[in-house]
């Protein structure tokens, strides 16, 4: 007991010292643009829980969540068909490659210029970029499929939809999980990047706002705001790995102890 | 292996000239989508400007230079952090909690501070490849074996001979993902901080040409950041194979290939 009691102590210790810190090192703060940490924290709450939360913030995460589910959708589904077929792979693999070394950000001109500025050009930008990760990692999986068990399947003669179920995706899901772990994040900063660059609403552009007016506060609290999102996402996933991938850690945990 | 190449070939042209049909024949239209052969040009014309050379050597140095920055402090920090248990159980929390932080949250604050100049994105670009580094160099540092760590401590070997001969060698692959993963995460936010902070480079050029409506221009100049990725990718994991030839892994990948 004294030992959790002790490490949550030094896990909190850091964290506690630093926003210490910086609440009083920031306190009497005449700085324009560093201002006391306290006046920052008050107007969080009257920044962010009244309409914008409905207005901006829930929109920006509607949009993140609408486009990071399609990517994984379409990463998986096109990675499993690309990764299975030797022939295809081969065509599209250098093609992949550019395709993914073109940084993100750099499409969303292109996507402003087909799509406007509306709903639409801000999820596909979210797709665009977060498709890459998923793909490439969920090729590189069903690449990796164990050959005993792929063996073993066609001894038995499982074939179809339930190889594709209980074999490839199966095997690939750890692949497919990193995948999905870098798509996060590469959405988070599009959702920020395809509202600061050009619209009308949300939480960047929100932030980007407060920039242009020189409401110094308020610009903190949004950059304070994202940075918890941020963490947040990071948090919930790691939650839903562990959900969706107990039996991979297990197994690796009993195949280290051997 | 070949064969692979030919079809992967294949594949490159097939897209390209996918591009040269579609807008041709009208299936989408010319303003959105240029054909190839328009973007390929508009790049030749591009490669005999000045301005674009400038914009060139304006994001390779902004790129290099955060990249340098990051896997120095990442290094330094990390082998200290790594070797000392306390510090390690002490910045934990930190560490996990500053890891996700979108760094492009930090655009506003670099603005006001620094405008829009390379500063800004440099600090950008340190932030988001600093933790790429510093997470694998920990890795790599709680590798150490410790047959090899007991079999220093037997012959007293001091704190550098041990940083040297036993955490250097294990955290070196760690170390080499880390660069790799960074010089990607650097390039994108070079290009990233040029775009949206409008400091000096392809980012802005490609914003430029957007407010111009110069769509071929701009498409170009997409193409140009794509080839630098992909450099970024060849040239480390080329240089990971060199500084690694000895390693283990390195060797059952060259007898496999």
């Amino acid at each position: 007991m004294t030992g959790v009691l002790r490490r949550t102590g030094i896990a909190l210790a850091l964290p506690v010292v630093l926003v210490a810190v910086w609440w009083f090192a920031s306190a009497g703060s005449t700085d324009f643009y560093f201002p006391p940490l306290r006046t920052i924290v008050e107007v969080f709450p009257e920044t962010w829980f009244g309409p914008r939360l409905v207005d901006d913030v829930l929109p920006s995460l509607g949009r993140l969540a609408v486009g990071y589910l399609a990517a994984l959708v379409l990463g998986v589904g096109l990675g499993m068909l690309i990764g299975s077929n030797r022939a295809l792979r081969a065509l599209v693999e250098p093609l992949l490659e550019f395709l993914r070394a073109v940084p993100p950000p750099v499409l969303v001109p292109i996507l402003v210029l087909i799509a406007g500025i509306g709903n639409t050009m801000k999820v596909l930008v979210i797709i665009s970029g977060c498709l890459w990760p998923v793909l490439l990692n969920t090729v590189e999986g069903v690449r990796a499929v164990d050959e005993v068990l792929a063996d073993t399947c066609r001894t038995y003669r499982i074939r179809g939809r339930l190889r594709w179920w209980h074999l490839v995706l199966r095997s690939a899901s750890p692949q497919i999980v990193t995948g999905a772990r870098q798509a996060l994040s590469v959405g988070i900063i599009l959702m920020v990047i395809s509202e600061m660059f050009a619209a009308s609403s949300g939480l960047g552009y929100t932030v980007i706002q407060f920039k242009d007016g020189f409401q110094i506060p308020q610009m903190w609290s949004g950059v304070i705001l994202l940075g918890l999102l941020g963490v947040l996402l990071s948090v919930l996933f790691r939650l839903a790995e562990h959900r969706v991938l107990g039996w991979y850690h297990g197994s690796r945990a009993v195949a280290k102890e051997r | 292996m070949r064969k692979g190449a030919v079809l992967g070939v294949i594949g490159l042209l097939g897209f390209a000239v996918l591009l040269e049909v579609a807008p041709r024949i009208g299936l989408v239209p010319q303003r959105y989508a240029p054909p190839t052969s328009r973007i390929l040009t508009t790049l030749a014309e591009q490669l005999g400007e000045p301005r674009f050379w400038l914009a060139v050597v304006d994001t390779i140095r902004t790129w290099l230079l955060g990249l340098a920055i990051a896997v120095a402090l990442g290094v330094v920090l990390g082998v200290l952090i790594g070797t000392v248990p306390v510090l390690r159980a002490a910045t934990a929390s930190t560490i996990e909690f500053l890891r996700p932080i979108p760094s492009v949250a930090l655009i506003p604050l670099v603005v006001v501070l620094w405008g829009s100049t390379i500063t800004s994105t440099l600090a950008l670009v340190v932030y988001a490849s600093f933790w790429q580094v510093i997470v694998q160099v920990l890795y790599g540092v709680a590798d150490i074996d410790p047959v090899a760590q007991d079999t220093a401590r037997s012959y007293r070997l001091g704190r550098w001979h041990r940083v040297r001969y036993l955490v250097w060698p294990t955290a070196l692959p760690y170390i080499a993902t880390g660069v790799r993963l960074a010089a990607t995460v650097a390039l994108i936010l070079t290009i990233t901080g040029e775009l949206v902070i409008g400091s000096p480079g392809l980012g802005q050029e490609i914003a430029t040409a957007r407010a111009s409506g110069a769509v071929a221009a701009m498409y170009a100049l997409i193409v140009v950041t794509g080839l630098f990725g992909v450099a970024a990718n060849v040239l480390t994991r080329a240089a990971e194979r060199r500084a690694l030839h000895w390693h283990p892994s390195m060797r059952s990948e060259a007898v496999v290939a």
